[in-house]
């Protein structure tokens, strides 16, 4: 795993609350194998209109977003199912990380697993950073983790708050088995006191 | 062992109960009593054998196909799609490596993992359980801790047999009265839902309570707790009594004879204490609840079937305006238009939410005497094959079949498609399921969520019906 320390990117706008992990990746895309890469698979189906062509108004569609490395989403992002193909599809793609006012829980566990940061915003900056992004293409993030600072292409700076063990797993590219296996003692010890009574 | 005499809650006493340790930036390490994996679990297994790491636990982990077998057959082979039949065949090869026990396509307790569990008895009251699945929470309605996790968690799960977790906030809701005719526990977490939003629980744990809870039956119990996730909970909570532990009592795997006295004298300890202090507090009136369906793309998006599509012109928030101008729109409904008056042309009877016999018997009420409207496709798809053959015993199959519907085998199916079982683009689907979002049931396709009685309703009718209309005509 990739550590995550900073990242000075352009954002990707998407202006609409409760965005799924559905809509990140379709179901019928959960049985390709991750080795063919999932990139393609990303937005598939909402950045297509009916009739197969590309939608102007999904910012992913267009040139200036393409490079863009952290998706800034309003309330809810990632909600619905449990599926970490949607985090693998945005890191296939190029993202490295995700910004909104809150994210559904698994979602944001799948992102520390895979070395993808979710910063919690104000839903206010949030929203101000979504519009002035689609006014201004293809403005810069910088994101410090070791600060847990983020500067916005408006020049404000926001600090964000993070659990201490997903900072060291993210900071360090390390995920929490190597960690959990080291414990195995601990884990002995519970279980031989818990005893069968819970079997 | 505890000592400590203050009021907690259930989900304090599950969570203190299940500490291995914890770190002091306040992670917890948690151990799992039940593990369910699906045939969506391959690569947390390819995740293990990549670590050269084995399963720790094969006998707290059960396995079953749902979500790419087919209900049309009962044979792997059939399975057109290469990858999505290699899905079905690495579960059965990964489990069979690791000595854990499958329930596979060939046994009668094959269907949908959250249907399993509780039929099988493995969910069990005051247990921690997980599985790489967001309807997880269903099992909260036996009293157990139960969430769902990610792939990358379920191979940590696989491995240590314990979770990394932070604890959640808790969140009641409180629920009164007496729920009206027609109206059931899937009305009541749509109404939930509507009121409290999308993200309405997000970092919370529910325990639902109050009168009408308690008056729910387990099956409706279980689709309660089932669409907690809906609301952004963590999980989803029922305290356990008299019906839990008759649903539990002779089920496989629950605890037998001497044993079974000593887990139910455990069991009732579980409640939550009287002055217990939750975090958050919701309280509904459950006499006030109607019939739902929801009408947008997002389970939030939910009205009685009384009500009409909302107008964005008449919303103030310009974010919500939007929100809702979108959903309209790939909805293909106009502002204004009565529930009762949106045609469909499809059903889907079946999923994690309502597939139970409970289910199977109110649609079948409703469609009994009755034909499914010209040119409407409807699938009836049981949660389990145990239930399949239960409704068969019953005689629920032949209702089906003489009203036109389609009687199918079990499986996740048209609940999100990952099977190819997917509605058509522009076709609009009264769903037993729990999800309306976006392209969940196929691309371009519309969801409307309803109760199983209402989905028969609209079979019969043709469009979105309010399933007291019909019955006082029967």
């Amino acid at each position: 795993m990739t550590p995550f320390v900073s990242l000075q990117a352009a954002g990707l706008p998407i202006a609409q609350p409760n965005f799924d992990t559905d809509q990140v990746i379709p179901g019928r895309f959960l049985s390709r194998p991750r080795e063919l890469g999932l990139a393609e698979c990303l937005f598939h189906d909402v950045r297509r209109a009916p009739d197969g062509t590309m939608r102007r108004d999904f910012a992913f569609n267009i040139a200036a977003f393409q490079s863009a490395q952290i998706v800034v989403a309003e309330k809810n992002f990632g909600c619905g199912s449990s599926r970490e193909n949607a985090v693998w599809a945005l890191h296939d793609a190029g993202f490295c990380a995700a910004i909104a006012p809150s994210f559904g829980d698994i979602f944001r566990n799948n992102c520390i697993k895979n070395g993808m940061l979710p910063v919690v915003l104000p839903a206010e900056v949030v929203t101000g950073l979504i519009a002035r992004l689609q006014s201004a293409p293809g403005g810069e993030i910088s994101i410090d983790l070791p600060s847990q600072t983020v500067h916005l292409p408006d020049g404000s700076t926001h600090g964000f708050e993070i659990d201490p063990f997903a900072k060291h797993c993210l900071l360090n590219g390390v995920d929490e088995m190597a960690f959990t296996l080291s414990q195995v003692d601990q884990i002995i010890a519970f279980e031989n006191r818990y005893g069968r009574e819970n079997i | 062992m505890a000592t400590d005499t203050s009021p907690r809650t259930m989900f304090e006493k599950i969570w203190s109960r299940h500490q291995v340790l914890e770190r002091p930036d306040g992670q917890t390490l948690l151990y799992v009593d039940c593990h369910l994996v699906h045939d969506g679990s391959a690569p947390a297994f390819q995740n293990l054998a990549g670590r050269g790491v084995k399963v720790r636990a094969p006998g707290r982990t059960f396995a079953t196909p749902d979500h790419y077998v087919l209900t049309s057959t009962r044979d792997v082979a059939e399975i057109p799609d290469p990858e999505r039949r290699a899905m079905v065949e690495q579960l059965t090869e990964n489990t069979r490596m690791a000595g854990i026990k499958l329930f596979g396509l060939d046994d009668p307790q094959q269907g949908i993992v959250h249907v399993v569990g509780p039929e099988a008895g493995l969910s069990q009251p005051g247990q921690l359980l997980v599985c790489g699945d967001s309807h997880t929470s269903t099992h909260g309605a036996v009293g157990a801790l139960a969430f769902g996790i990610g792939s990358s968690e379920v191979a940590h799960v696989l491995a240590t047999q314990t979770l990394w977790q932070r604890k959640p906030k808790t969140l009641r809701i409180e629920i009164d009265g007496t729920l009206a005719p027609g109206v059931t526990g899937k009305d009541v977490i749509l109404a939930i839902i509507a009121h409290i939003g999308a993200d309405g629980a997000t970092g919370h744990v529910i325990e639902y309570a109050g009168s009408a809870i308690r008056g729910l039956s387990m099956e409706a119990r279980l689709t309660l707790c089932n669409m907690s996730i809906e609301a952004g909970g963590r999980a989803g909570m029922v305290a356990p009594d008299d019906k839990t532990y008759d649903y539990l009592a002779g089920r496989p795997y629950a605890p037998k004879a001497a044993d079974w006295d000593t887990a139910v004298a455990r069991w009732r300890q579980l409640p939550s204490d009287a002055d217990a202090v939750f975090d958050r507090h919701v309280r509904m009136n459950g006499a006030e609840i109607e019939p739902m369906v929801t009408w947008g793309t997002s389970p939030e998006n939910a009205l009685p079937i009384s009500g009409a599509v909302p107008d964005p012109d008449a919303e103030t928030n310009p974010e919500r305006r939007d929100s809702l101008r979108r959903a309209l729109d790939y909805m293909g409904l106009a502002p204004g238009t009565r529930l009762e008056d949106v045609p469909i042309d499809r059903v889907f009877i079946g999923s994690c939410t309502n597939s139970r016999i409970e289910d199977l018997r109110a649609a079948a009420s409703v469609a009994a005497g009755r034909k499914v409207a010209a040119g409407i496709t409807a699938w009836v798809v049981p949660g389990s094959g145990l239930i399949k053959r239960q409704a068969e015993a019953e005689g629920l199959d032949r209702i089906f079949i003489a009203a036109g519907f389609d009687w199918r085998q079990a499986g996740c199916s048209t609940c999100l498609g990952t099977n190819g079982e997917i509605v058509a683009p522009g076709q609009r689907c009264a769903s037993t399921s729990n999800r309306n979002f976006v392209g969940r049931q196929g691309p371009g396709a519309r969801t409307h969520l309803m109760s199983p009685a209402m989905a028969a309703a609209a079979a019969v009718t043709g469009r979105l019906a309010d399933v007291r209309k019909l019955e006082a005509l029967a």
